[in-house]
């Protein structure tokens, strides 16, 4: 006797659904902290520097996320940690965005007008404070439509940590469709479910984008 | 643990690597022409005079872009045969990466449409040409040329995504890889390598469309 789709299997779906946000939120903090050094590394000024992290951000733009993300999982498992799925996919994850949000935010630390990095340097001020105080408030703000779209595609993107197993949004979904042999239904709330969680997002950064724009204008 | 790399399987299996590269780029070919041609219909219903056909275009873009390709196409893999669609696993695929592609190619022709200014059009016909010509050269061309970066970019972005496609085996270098991989158990060497064929071919892609841009393109805008 086949289950059919109730409240267990949404209470099911909705555990996913934690765990997709949980994957989402340690990738992002961990990718904005490893991408905030990439984006400074790939602007240091030192050209070797630069050119590496360069091949870095396009060896990640050029490949398919599943492929990093199988990479990242047989290649921790070689190395003899026994590390939990979460753990494995998470780094793998970070490991992406790192390269992702250092692409994005190199742009808007290019984007500030070269006069504040020399005004700030007549002033005295030191490479730290100059970045800390001068450039990159003005380059998070140039960067956050971006930095948005880029989190839209990670909350996306973690749904392929179901095809190594780990149990988040999409992979509760095949295990209850595969119950209850209804996978219209099942996948239609499941895609719901991303839906809500992305499309708010979408459009905060549709309209920041906007009105940045607008700002530009003047 | 005393595992040591062995890449020969690698070698061993490059014929059928090197035949999913062919299905991988005939995939992303083929989805980004049924893509393309969502794209153009979709921009022709974006501006049509019927408020519920607007709306439709707007909730399939918006829809399409905020769920993952993953639970789309596993959606379609069960839909497609309730509409009397009984295809097999890669024209599913093709039919996945069209729809998933068009949602975002209906904003990129839409931006290039909107890109080109009334009075270019106006200026065309006051210096003589007529209407064909200024379709091709004031509409066409420079529409085609501000939407060739976003476009081809697409089209890169859709060939990466087509990996996901091996969730249904369709043919294509993943699933290739897949089968490589539970013959030979050389997970890690597996997927290693094929990482760089990817890589691979986004690169000569990117170096394609850049030779393609730089001989159609390339002549001042001012």
């Amino acid at each position: 006797m086949t289950p059919h789709f109730g409240l267990p299997e949404f209470g099911f779906l909705l555990r996913g659904l934690q765990w997709t946000v949980l994957l989402t939120l340690v990738a992002f903090a961990g990718g904005c902290t490893a991408g905030l050094a990439v984006a400074l590394l790939r602007t240091c000024g030192h050209r070797g520097v630069e050119w590496i992290t360069r091949i870095y951000i396009g060896i990640f733009q050029g490949t398919p996320l599943l492929l990093q993300l199988f990479v990242v999982y047989y290649g921790l498992a070689l190395t003899g940690l026994k590390l939990d799925a979460f753990v494995a996919v998470a780094i793998g994850f970070t490991v992406n965005a790192s390269a992702f949000l250092g692409e994005i935010w190199r742009g808007a630390i290019q984007a500030v007008p070269r006069g504040q990095t020399e005004a700030a340097m007549a002033l005295g001020l030191h490479y730290s404070s100059r970045m800390r105080d001068i450039v990159l408030p003005q380059a998070i703000r140039i960067s956050l439509p971006a930095t948005i779209g880029y989190l839209v595609q990670l909350i996306k993107g973690t749904s392929l940590a179901a095809i190594v197993g780990f149990i988040e949004l999409a992979r509760a979904g095949q295990i209850v469709s595969n119950q209850t042999f209804q996978p219209l239904l099942v996948f239609g709330v499941v895609g719901a479910m991303y839906f809500i969680l992305c499309w708010p997002l979408s459009w905060w950064g549709s309209r920041m984008e906007a009105r940045l724009a607008l700002a530009s204008q003047r | 643990m005393g595992y040591t790399l062995d890449f020969s399987v690698v070698w061993q299996a490059m014929p059928a690597l090197l035949w999913g590269c062919v299905g991988t780029l005939g995939l992303a070919l083929a989805g980004m022409t049924l893509a393309m041609i969502i794209g153009v219909a979709g921009v022709a219903a974006r501006d049509s005079k019927a408020a519920w056909l607007r709306a439709l275009v707007i909730g399939f873009v918006e829809v399409v872009r905020n769920t993952p390709f993953l639970v789309q196409i596993f959606f379609l893999f069960f839909a497609l045969p309730l509409i009397g669609l009984k295809l097999n696993p890669t024209a599913t695929a093709i039919i996945a990466l069209g729809v998933n592609g068009g949602a975002y190619a209906i904003e990129i022709i839409r931006g290039g449409v909107q890109s080109v200014h009334k009075g270019q059009v106006e200026a065309g016909y006051a210096l003589g040409l007529h209407k064909g010509q200024v379709f091709r050269f004031i509409v066409l061309k420079p529409a085609l040329r501000a939407i060739y970066p976003s476009l081809t970019g697409q089209f890169i972005m859709l060939t990466l995504t087509s990996s996901i496609c091996s969730a249904v085996s369709a043919y294509e270098l993943t699933s290739v890889a897949q089968r490589i991989e539970s013959d030979t158990f050389r997970s890690f060497e597996v997927y290693f390598s094929v990482t760089f064929l990817y890589l691979a071919i986004s690169w000569l892609l990117m170096l394609g469309f850049a030779v393609i841009s730089h001989r159609f393109f390339s002549y001042p805008t001012r």
